[in-house]
């Protein structure tokens, strides 16, 4: 496309208007994060006063660095059970002819379009009577499940365009079954895999609703959910350093996803979407 | 299990003997699907169907939880006190308005962010990793920056309004609210919407320059046309998305001022008022709205039910 100097410009400043507009706010929590106590009522874009204290302050406090290995590890397990679990139900709609596979997919379709808030009720009760109520496995159970059905769809569509006759060439070349999958097939299948590790754990790292219902204390809850229960030092004293610095913290995993795995990110947020 | 799969009339002129063995092996591929999806679909139907049911079953009781020896069945009286409460209605009513907006505002500007992603030569990497980080933070963290730059006398945005606090007036406040879904959400729409324009043959788009349409002929009688599946999908998921807010207006008003949402009344039912047999309910009017809005969408604008492109 042949474009002139005029159309060049125009382009680089809706750009650069893009790329200013989704930065701002990121910017302004990261500054705030590095105001004094004192000057953080200054209403000024960037710190005029800089400070490493807030960081300090809540890495050093079992408040915040206790729900911060929640939401690893509780996102990392979610993670790993959702994947294997979705990968197995979607090589069967990918591969397999049998009925019930649309059922499979509409219901899989209507658990991710609903409401959080329909669950939270019942989950609560009902994990109250099972002693599941703020503890890890009362958090994993539904982050497993509300990810399974992102994770099916798709993995069924990274795992639709395998060439999946390869397995049968390396078998017809002298391969044994677990050699086709494992030097074939796997290697194929990783990039899908991966790319819907990341969505789910985006998914279980972001998620607050639950965390917040069916959790009390630190014993569970995530680092969302904690930050936006944290207290000041005194009832007077506003806690907007340690939020904001709580904030960056949670948001630093999220930027070196982005920088590593954007075309990831992309190809599995529109893989089963838009096809067809 | 008894009678024969219809998916071997694939060859018809085949001998019985071989039919019965392709039945088998048609039979065997079932058990292999089904036994592949189970687990999937234990879980899923353990902490959703399940949890379902139960709150159908308790939105039919009395159920307090600081009184629990008051339980007992009382009909529809939990729905007769919702649907004639004017917080249910104010609620209902907000997050309409919240997703109607939103949803409107983004797909404009995820329409021009997807037509930059995609025409633009130069920095189109850097814009399109830029974008996903409104995608991929935590809303928590983001409403936080929204709260703070609407704070008087701590925000920049509060300072550039003269010191306005907009989060204390209702509909101030649900317009930060639309702001901040807005920032974080338009992202994942112009993904969409750009995948959508990826299907758009360029050479159709050549072909209607060349008999003179213009630029904006182009847009609306050959690409919108022809992107309207993706639309139709993309407005679909942020439909039920937006119609579930809750992050944004936890952190930016907690639902003061008449802010919240169906849902933020929902989780406060259950933790202020600790009334299980009310919030059951609740849920299932949310359940029915989220159930309305989809056969909307699939019989009224014939949006092809994501998922159903699966079947081959």
């Amino acid at each position: 496309m042949a474009a002139t100097a005029r159309q060049r410009t125009g382009w680089t400043t809706a750009n650069i208007v893009a790329i200013v507009l989704a930065l701002i706010p990121v910017v302004w929590i990261l500054s705030l994060s590095f105001k004094t106590p004192g000057s953080i009522t200054d209403p000024t874009f960037f710190p005029t006063h800089w400070t490493w204290s807030n960081y300090s302050g809540i890495l050093t406090s079992s408040t915040f660095l206790r729900p911060l290995l929640n939401s690893i590890g509780i996102g990392l397990i979610s993670t790993l059970i959702a994947v294997a679990l979705a990968s197995m139900a979607a090589y069967a709609v990918a591969r397999l002819t049998f009925p019930g596979k649309q059922v499979l997919i509409g219901v899989s379709l209507l658990i991710a379009m609903f409401p959080p808030i329909a669950l939270a009720t019942p989950l609560f009760n009902i994990e109250r009577v099972l002693g599941l109520f703020n503890s890890w496995p009362g958090l994993i159970i539904p982050y497993v499940a509300t990810g399974l059905p992102l994770g099916i769809y798709t993995l069924s569509a990274f795992f639709r365009e395998i060439p999946w006759e390869l397995e049968k060439a390396a078998k017809v070349d002298g391969a044994t079954p677990a050699q086709a999958f494992l030097r074939v097939i796997a290697p194929l299948a990783a990039p899908g895999m991966v790319t819907t590790a990341i969505l789910v754990f985006l998914f279980c790292w972001n998620e607050f609703l639950l965390a917040i219902t069916l959790t009390a204390t630190t014993t569970a809850r995530t680092a969302p959910a904690a930050m936006a229960f944290f207290t000041g030092n005194s009832q007077f004293a506003v806690p907007t350093g340690s939020i904001s610095a709580a904030a960056v913290i949670i948001t630093i995993p999220i930027i070196i996803f982005v920088l590593f795995f954007q075309r990831r990110i992309v190809a599995g947020l529109t893989a089963g979407a838009v096809k067809g | 299990m008894t009678t024969t799969t219809p998916v071997t009339t694939q060859e018809p002129a085949a001998k019985g003997r071989r039919r019965a063995r392709l039945s088998e092996g048609a039979r065997a591929e079932r058990r292999l699907g089904w036994l592949l999806c189970a687990p999937a679909v234990i879980v899923m139907i353990a902490v959703t169907a399940y949890p379902i049911g139960y709150a159908v079953f308790l939105s039919f009781e009395r159920y307090i939880m600081s009184a629990p020896q008051l339980t007992k069945f009382v009909g529809f009286s939990n729905y007769g006190a919702i649907l004639t409460s004017p917080f249910w209605w104010r609620a209902l009513w907000v997050t309409i308005v919240i997703t109607a907006v939103s949803v409107s505002i983004e797909f404009v500007l995820g329409m021009l962010v997807a037509l930059l992603m995609y025409r633009t030569i130069w920095g189109r990497g850097a814009v399109r990793t830029t974008l996903l980080i409104p995608y991929g933070i935590v809303t928590v963290a983001a409403a936080f920056s929204w709260l703070y730059a609407w704070t008087p006398s701590t925000g920049y945005l509060s300072a550039a309004f003269g010191n306005a606090a907009p989060l204390v007036s209702q509909w101030q406040a649900i317009g930060v609210i639309i702001l901040a879904e807005i920032w974080k959400t338009t992202p994942f729409m112009a993904l969409l919407l750009m995948a959508g324009l990826s299907l758009v043959p360029e050479d159709l788009l050549k072909a209607a320059k060349v008999d003179g349409a213009s630029a904006w002929q182009r847009f609306i009688r050959v690409m919108l046309p022809l992107m309207k599946p993706a639309i139709l999908v993309a407005l679909l998921f942020r439909t039920l998305d937006a119609f579930r807010i809750f992050d944004n207006i936890f952190i930016l008003t907690s639902g003061n001022n008449g802010t919240g949402s169906v849902s933020i009344l929902t989780y406060d039912n259950l933790f202020t008022a600790l009334n299980l047999g009310l919030g059951s309910a609740l849920s299932v009017l949310i359940l029915i709205c989220v159930a309305i809005i989809a056969v909307v969408f699939i019989k009224i604008f014939g949006t092809a039910a994501p998922g159903t492109d699966l079947r081959r």
